[in-house]
């Protein structure tokens, strides 16, 4: 159990690093935070698909990182971001903000609810999982432009 | 000098009656349309594949509200503004009385039944490939539907554009009338994907570069492009170290299903409303698409790159 902790207290602390290292440049911080969020995916949706095994302990890890980029990612979006750097925010963020940081919100939510459920087994995983994975193309059909 | 004007006049009385001739909505033939008793399964799935609701829903509706096909979304586009009608089966409000008749000649000719041309941001010039069946079979779900009686105002667009008249020589260009036909070159799992690709799913619509006239480029479909409204991009579908060379099959297929790039992004934007239809289709269908879009010819063709950055920022 403190082996467990530790690892999930390890995982919170490198993405908290991320976040620390590239602060003064908040739009490499918020695609590098996202680009975690899409790491962490590949480690649990394979496990989801049952194309490798069910471990839950690696499972609740890679969605602690989610949930904890959820919380801080909106502090990355500041007046003044809305261009450059390659990045494919929308503008519709800054015009709604408060809709923007409801839609973390719910991403946060329903990812501390999926790693709680990771140590119910698969089944009660793959349900929780499903629902935070709704929220990943509910924002970015708002609030994220491709742009190549 | 007057021998000069009276040129012109003759000039312009010309070009005026060939405008005329050449605007007239019935210039293709009418479409066949056999006598058959709908399959409402296929309408319904058909219905999906088209992603009617997408436009034709109330904006923002879900679940059992996308089949109140009651229109009113807003498309801003830089001719100006379409507001989408109203298709459910109320007499008054959406198309209710028509034929079957009717909706093969709006779906694959772009005119209305009392003869005027429809804009192309109703996606015909996709629609025209579908099978006669499979809009009969499209027009009986649509039918059985929920009839809702809410009107919808006229679109608001700038002149020109706002003669529906002068869509009939853009017709001319970019409508053909044509039914799919199978390309021999392919297989029949590869067909089935170019025929829901090019028809019913118009993914050819937005992944597709556009000439100046907003027609569709077809020497280089599936090339992506910018996007038509702000500065978005469209991604190129053909296997092209810029576009999904780097993509399985199987990668491709499990995006339409699931919503999740193989890096584990996800879809964002338009693309969005897309997938949720793309995921009711069968799996055997989500592979043809992929098969098809395997079997493209490779175009390069990617954003331009942005101008170094200045000093300024
Ligand atoms: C609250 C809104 C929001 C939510 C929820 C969200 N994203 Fe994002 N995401 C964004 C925005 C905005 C960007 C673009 C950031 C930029 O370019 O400045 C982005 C970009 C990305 C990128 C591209 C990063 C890069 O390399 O540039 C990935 C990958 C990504 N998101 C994955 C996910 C996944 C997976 C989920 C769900 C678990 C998710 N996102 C949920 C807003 C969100
Ligand atoms: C990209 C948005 C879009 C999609 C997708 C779309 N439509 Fe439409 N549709 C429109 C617009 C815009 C018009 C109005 C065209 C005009 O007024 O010239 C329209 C008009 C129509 C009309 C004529 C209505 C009338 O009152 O005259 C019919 C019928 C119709 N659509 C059926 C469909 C069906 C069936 C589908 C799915 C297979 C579909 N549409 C998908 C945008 C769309
Ligand atoms: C209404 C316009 C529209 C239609 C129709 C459409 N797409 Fe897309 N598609 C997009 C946009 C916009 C994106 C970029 C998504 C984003 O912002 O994340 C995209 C992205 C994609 C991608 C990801 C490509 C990449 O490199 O990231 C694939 C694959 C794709 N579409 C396939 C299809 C298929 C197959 C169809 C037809 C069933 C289709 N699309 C129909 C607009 C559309």
């Amino acid at each position: 159990m403190t082996f467990r902790a530790a690892i999930l207290g390890f995982a919170a602390l490198s993405a908290a690093a991320t976040m620390a290292v590239a602060s003064d440049d908040p739009i490499k911080t918020r695609k590098a935070m996202m680009k975690s969020v899409g790491d962490s995916m590949k480690v649990v949706v394979p496990m989801v698909k049952g194309e490798v095994d069910y471990d839950a302990m690696k499972a609740e890890q890679a969605i602690r990182v989610i949930q904890d980029v959820a919380t801080n990612v909106v502090n990355y979006f500041p007046a003044g971001s809305e261009t450059g750097g390659e990045t494919e925010a929308a503008p519709k963020i800054w015009e709604d903000m408060a809709g923007f940081k409801a839609s973390a919100a719910s991403l946060e939510a329903d990812a501390g609810a999926a790693a709680t459920a990771a140590a119910g087994g698969l089944d009660a995983f793959r349900a929780a999982f499903g629902k935070m994975a709704g929220n990943c193309k509910a924002c970015h059909e708002d609030y994220r432009i491709k742009k190549n | 000098m007057r021998r000069y004007l009276i040129a012109i006049i003759g000039l312009a009385a010309v070009a005026g009656a060939a405008f005329w001739l050449l605007t007239e909505p019935s210039l293709l033939p009418p479409p066949d349309v056999p006598e058959k008793a709908p399959d409402l399964a296929n309408g319904e799935y058909m219905f999906f594949a088209g992603g009617c609701a997408s436009c034709h829903a109330a904006p923002g509706a879900k679940g059992e509200a996308k089949l109140r096909l009651t229109g009113g979304l807003e498309m801003k586009t830089h001719f100006g503004t379409f507001n989408v009608p109203n298709i459910s089966p109320d007499r008054e409000a959406g198309i209710g009385g028509w034929t079957n008749a009717d909706f093969v000649a709006a779906m694959t000719r772009g005119v209305s039944p009392d003869g005027r041309h429809y804009y192309p941001a109703f996606p015909y010039t996709s629609y025209q490939r579908m099978t006669a069946a499979d809009l009969i079979d499209l027009k009986g779900f649509i039918d059985s539907l929920p009839p809702v009686a809410t009107a919808v105002a006229d679109h608001d667009l700038r002149f020109p554009f706002s003669i529906r008249r002068g869509l009939g020589l853009w017709k001319l260009v970019y409508l053909d009338g044509m039914e799919f036909t199978p390309d021999p070159a392919l297989n029949a799992e590869q067909n089935r994907g170019a025929y829901l690709a090019t028809g019913p799913g118009h993914c050819i619509e937005c992944h597709s570069p556009r000439d100046p006239f907003g027609g569709l480029d077809r020497g280089r479909a599936f090339a992506g492009g910018p996007a038509a409204e702000g500065d978005g991009w469209v991604p190129n579908l053909t296997p092209d170290p810029t576009g999904l060379a780097d993509w399985s099959a199987r990668e491709i297929a499990s995006s339409l299903k699931d919503g999740f790039l193989p890096d584990f992004d996800s879809f964002g934007g338009a693309m969005v409303a897309v997938q949720e239809n793309t995921a009711r289709l069968t799996d055997a269908d989500r592979a043809a698409i992929a098969a098809f879009l395997k079997s493209l010819r490779p175009i390069a063709n990617a954003p331009a790159p942005k101008p170094a950055a200045s000093d300024g920022g």
